[in-house]
């Protein structure tokens, strides 16, 4: 495929990606990714802290739940937020059409990763240390700050990385809510979806393309982060 | 700090869910009991059972051999191998599609010979199988992995002094010990396939009632203002999930014995 994106040239390639729908589908895609990533670094590690230190009736199910959003096709999960957040509202919030629309359907689908990376090294952590900090007059917020957040740090990075990773390839879910208007509500997945649809393969396979090379130098990117931590110790 | 996570949660989640499931059941079991009966919902979900079907037994046999080709040989490429194995957990699916066309397209030599021989692959069965195959191949190497790297080689060597074939030594010693992970890879991927939407979407060509799984129902259905057959298709698919979801929970602690 990335051949495919090639025979053409260079110049052809630069061109099929910096048509303005593309260019517009491209930038949509990046900066929701981000942005989703960064509210899931806040939002999963504070629901993977309050899953494995607080304790409430319910707690199983919440942590069952948490799994649903990967084991429900991503149709399925933009209908759902549709249900909810589509034109005919329940509470008056319409995000039919919008970018706002996208971006919620994004965090839906990656709301597990931060949350199942995070999870598992809070359970490891030995509370000592806090312990230790609390006896010497540490507020819980610097507990917090100098004691667990350090070790969270690579758990965070992973499951931000895999979340950026979903998002900037996700298609199912962001269809029906987006509505697919080009310049505004189209992300990248769409975009290609919709050239192969009128039978520009060309133009299909360059951003294909970008998003390959994008996804590939995050979690290449964090393989090196992980190893230089190992070795940090 | 509850508090945030549960309206966050109550937003994202459960609000959304604890509504579709209201408005699918909002006239009674009767309207959804129909639209899940009409003729094209139970071809749809005939070609997504074939599909899914095809799909785990494919994975089932190349998925076993993939992870006993990493983890008990050495080859050239081993660690490309490897990596590739995850590649499409890190790929759209859109695009999964799309490179299928782009080698199986009727305007390439190798589609051009499936279609003489009156088998298109795109825009047909064979391509959607091959693309849900490939979207969900890394569920079960990932599984039987892990488990093959535990449990070592010396029963196998052991059976192999003692004169067992290739084919014997994995009936009686490396398949009993990966049976529960390749069961539980065997959900995984069923519960990954009969959900696939973006790769079939982009192979099938979606035509109705020859193309179409349940997934690209519910999104046909939902543009076309029949919002009761897309929340009924729905609560179909979620149900297999949520069923999906507790039969993890169940085979998870039996692995390690």
């Amino acid at each position: 495929m990335v051949w495919k994106a090639r025979s053409n040239g260079a110049s052809t390639f630069w061109h099929d990606i910096t048509t303005p729908e593309a260019w517009a589908a491209l930038k949509l895609t990046l900066v929701s990714a981000f942005l989703v990533a960064l509210v899931n670094i806040v939002m999963g590690t504070l629901i993977a802290w309050v899953l494995v230190r607080d304790h409430f009736h319910g707690k199983g199910i919440l942590d069952t739940l948490i799994d649903l959003p990967f084991a429900l096709p991503t149709i399925v999960a933009g209908l759902v937020l549709l249900a909810l957040y589509g034109s005919n509202s329940p509470v008056g919030i319409s995000l039919a059409y919008k970018q706002t629309g996208v971006f919620v359907a994004l965090l839906f689908v990656t709301l597990p990763f931060v949350v199942r990376t995070v999870q598992p090294v809070l359970v490891e952590l030995d509370q000592e240390m806090e312990q230790a900090a609390a006896s010497l007059g540490a507020s819980n917020t610097t507990i917090f700050r100098r004691i667990v957040l350090p070790n969270l740090y690579p758990a965070i990075a992973a499951g931000a990385a895999l979340s950026f990773a979903r998002a900037i390839s996700e298609f199912g879910s962001t269809v029906l809510i987006s509505g697919n208007l080009p310049f505004k509500t189209q992300v990248a997945a769409v975009y290609i979806f919709g050239q192969i649809q009128s039978d520009n393969p060309a133009g299909a396979a360059a951003v294909s393309t970008v998003l390959l090379a994008v996804a590939l130098f995050v979690l290449v990117s964090l393989d090196v982060l992980q190893r230089w931590a190992v070795r940090r110790g | 700090m509850r508090g945030i996570v549960f309206v966050y949660l109550a937003f994202l989640l459960v609000i959304p869910l604890s509504l579709i499931l209201y408005r699918t059941f909002e006239h009674g079991v009767g309207p959804v009991w129909r639209s899940l009966t009409t003729h094209q919902a139970l071809h749809a979900i005939q070609i997504t059972l074939f599909v899914s079907l095809w799909a785990v037994a494919l994975n089932a046999v190349f998925g076993i051999t993939a992870a006993i080709l990493i983890v008990r040989h050495d080859f050239r490429g081993k660690r490309i191998f490897n990596a590739l194995i995850d590649l499409p957990l890190a790929v759209s699916p859109v695009v999964v599609g799309l490179a299928l066309i782009l080698v199986y397209g009727r305007l390439t030599p190798v589609g051009r010979f499936f279609d003489d021989l009156g088998h298109p692959i795109i825009f047909a069965l064979p391509g959607m199988v091959l693309a849900t195959a490939f979207v969900s191949l890394p569920l079960m190497v990932r599984e039987v992995m892990p488990v093959l790297q535990e449990i070592g080689v010396e029963q196998e060597q052991a059976a192999w002094t003692l004169g067992a074939s290739a084919r014997q030594t994995f009936k009686r010693i490396t398949f009993p010990s990966i049976r529960w992970a390749a069961a539980y890879g065997v959900v995984l991927t069923l519960a990954r396939s009969l959900g696939e939407f973006g790769a079939v979407a982009v192979v099938s060509g979606r035509i109705v009632d020859k193309t179409q799984t349940i997934t690209l129902f519910v999104q046909e259905r939902y543009e076309n203002f029949d919002a009761q057959s897309a929340y009924a298709a729905s609560f179909f698919l979620a149900a297999i999930a949520v069923l999906v979801l507790l039969m993890m929970n169940l085979l998870r602690p039996k692995e390690p014995d």
